[in-house]
């Protein structure tokens, strides 16, 4: 998706507006104008420069995009930026404070929970996600409730390892 | 994706005004399904109607016991929702089993419903598809159909319905409540999907401009003996080859009622009364659930690649009901299968 997307119809509707929207990505308020088809990870990268959110398969299969809205996880990927105006954004640029990383940042690099490090943003912004829902716990239900994130490396026990340290289910 | 038009609707009313106002609008809700089928102009919407924040958020006690669910309460909080983990856990159980948390926690409940099929060639627009363009042909009947239906297919369109919820749904006897430029109406659950026939391109009842409001469960949960067991080709975040919701009221071992739907088999989440008929009365054993499962599959027709669902959907609504008998319902995280 593109904001010069293919215009393929012979008698296409008037050209949309772009559209005023704000939102406070990692903790910051930023306006910005962007047509209607941007979706939320396109907007954070493109138009934001936050570069950390990764882009994967764009259709909600691999949870490269995944960023907190809100307070939730979700696929960037599937939502438009201005469905989003006025909401809270946490990406993977904004989980250290002061320079001194999220617990789960440094529980993945304490467990080797990356090899390429392409999935890893949407991992941690998942796992954050996971742990503030406090329902998955056992390695089993981590296992389930990550799923949503793709690791084409196959770095699944370390995440999970990892996860249960920032829980600290596991000394 | 084609340029579109974008606009928030204020209420309920404002949103069936604009819909009915322009042709080529759709309603966006969660847009899980919409924007990954509009990335691919499968769908093109001229303008999009964001419903999105209309308050239809709540889950509130019926008068007459059961729960309405509004369109809008995503599929995370439905599925963790104190009132359907107590209540309705079958429910949770498909929700839970369906997609990935990232997904549910923008999913909503009316989107579930509308969300179109996985059928590979549907989502390809260089291949014909009578549900995409009507007439076209369908590539599914002689190409790659492992997954599709074994159960009310026509020679127009073999897909199914993708939805683990619905399926639970349709087994609750639930309500969809709409509402048109004409005002409200009730759609019974089994009636709110469609068979193919010759029409694939029209997936549901749901009038063009009409808008999903809620869905209502009665008061009967099966809160005790029931289960859903999704079999699919990884352990995770998978749509159904089969998947099975079955619950039942057990007296001394005997059947008082039961409540069996398949999803993975039909262009709609398959309820068939005539067999929770034949458990009635019945022990709840092996012998019974196998007579069930037989008569809910006598019409079952299989294509060139699937003919493995036959067998498959049998053995899983046995043992689906024998997990629902024994009170122990099919984890959603750790997915042995006892
Ligand atoms: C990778 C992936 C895996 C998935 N796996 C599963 C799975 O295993 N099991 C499963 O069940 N689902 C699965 N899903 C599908 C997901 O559950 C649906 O996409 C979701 O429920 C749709 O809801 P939504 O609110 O996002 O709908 P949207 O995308 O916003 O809308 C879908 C359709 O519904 C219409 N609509 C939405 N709300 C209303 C309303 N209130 N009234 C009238 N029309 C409305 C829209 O106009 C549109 O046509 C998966 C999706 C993805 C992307
Ligand atoms: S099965 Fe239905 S959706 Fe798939 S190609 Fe045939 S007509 Fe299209
Ligand atoms: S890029 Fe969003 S899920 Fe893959
Ligand atoms: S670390 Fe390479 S994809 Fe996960």
């Amino acid at each position: 998706m593109q904001d010069g997307a293919a215009q393929s119809d012979a008698n296409p509707a008037p050209l949309p507006e772009k559209m005023s929207v704000t939102l406070t990505v990692n903790g910051t308020e930023r306006r910005f104008s962007v047509l209607p088809w941007v979706s939320l990870l396109d907007a954070l990268r493109d138009h934001l420069d936050l570069t950390g959110t990764k882009k994967g398969c764009d259709h909600g299969q691999c949870g490269a995009c995944t960023v907190l809205v809100d307070g939730r996880r979700i696929n960037s990927c599937l939502t438009l930026a201005v469905m989003r105006d006025g909401a809270h954004v946490t990406t993977i640029e904004g989980l250290a404070t002061n320079g001194a990383l999220d617990p789960l940042q440094q529980a993945f690099i304490d467990h080797d929970a990356f090899q390429c490090g392409y999935c890893t943003p949407g991992q941690i912004c998942s796992g954050i996600g996971l742990i503030a829902e406090g329902r998955a716990k056992s390695p089993h239900e981590i296992r389930e409730f990550m799923s949503g994130n793709i690791c084409r490396c196959g770095a699944y026990p370390n995440i999970v390892a990892a996860i249960q340290q920032a829980m600290g289910t596991k000394p | 994706m084609i340029p579109f038009q974008y606009t928030r609707a204020n209420n309920v009313a404002d949103a069936v005004r604009l819909i009915a106002a322009n042709s080529g609008a759709k309603f966006i809700a969660g847009g899980t399904n919409l924007l990954d089928l509009m990335k691919d102009n499968v769908e093109r919407p001229t303008k999009l109607i964001d419903i999105s924040r209309l308050p239809l958020t709540s889950v509130e006690e019926t008068a007459s016991g059961g729960l309405r669910i509004g369109a809008l309460v995503p599929n995370a909080d439905l599925a963790w929702h104190p009132l359907i983990e107590k209540r309705y856990p079958l429910v949770a159980s498909a929700i839970l089993a369906g997609a990935s948390q990232q997904l549910r926690n923008m999913a909503s409940t009316g989107g579930n419903l509308v969300q179109r099929t996985r059928c590979a060639y549907f989502y390809d627009t260089a291949t014909p598809c009578n549900k995409r363009q009507p007439g076209s042909g369908c590539s599914a009947v002689n190409g790659i159909n492992r997954g599709h239906a074994i159960l009310g297919a026509s020679t127009s369109c073999i897909a199914t319905h993708p939805s683990d919820m619905c399926v639970a749904l349709v087994a609750l006897d639930a309500t969809v409540h709409v509402t048109g430029p004409n005002g409200g109406r009730t759609i019974p659950f089994a009636d709110f999907h469609r068979l193919p026939g010759d029409t694939p391109h029209i997936d549901t009842n749901l009038g063009p401009d009409e808008i999903i409001t809620a869905i209502e469960v009665p008061a009967k949960g099966f809160a005790t003996n029931y289960s859903y067991l999704k079999i699919r080709d990884r352990l995770s975040y998978a749509f159904a080859l089969i998947s099975v919701a079955a619950a039942l009221e057990l007296k001394d071992g005997t059947i008082q009622e039961a409540r069996l739907a398949l999803g993975g088999v039909a262009h709609k989440p398959w309820r068939d009364v005539a067999a929770e008929a034949a458990l009635r009365g019945r022990p709840a054993e092996e012998a019974s659930f196998a007579a069930a499962a037989d008569l809910l599959l006598r019409d079952a027709r299989p294509q060139a690649q699937n003919g493995f669902k036959i067998d498959l959907a049998k053995r899983a609504i046995i043992r689906t009901l024998t997990q629902a008998a024994r009170g122990t319902p099919q984890s959603q995280s750790n997915k042995t299968i006892q």
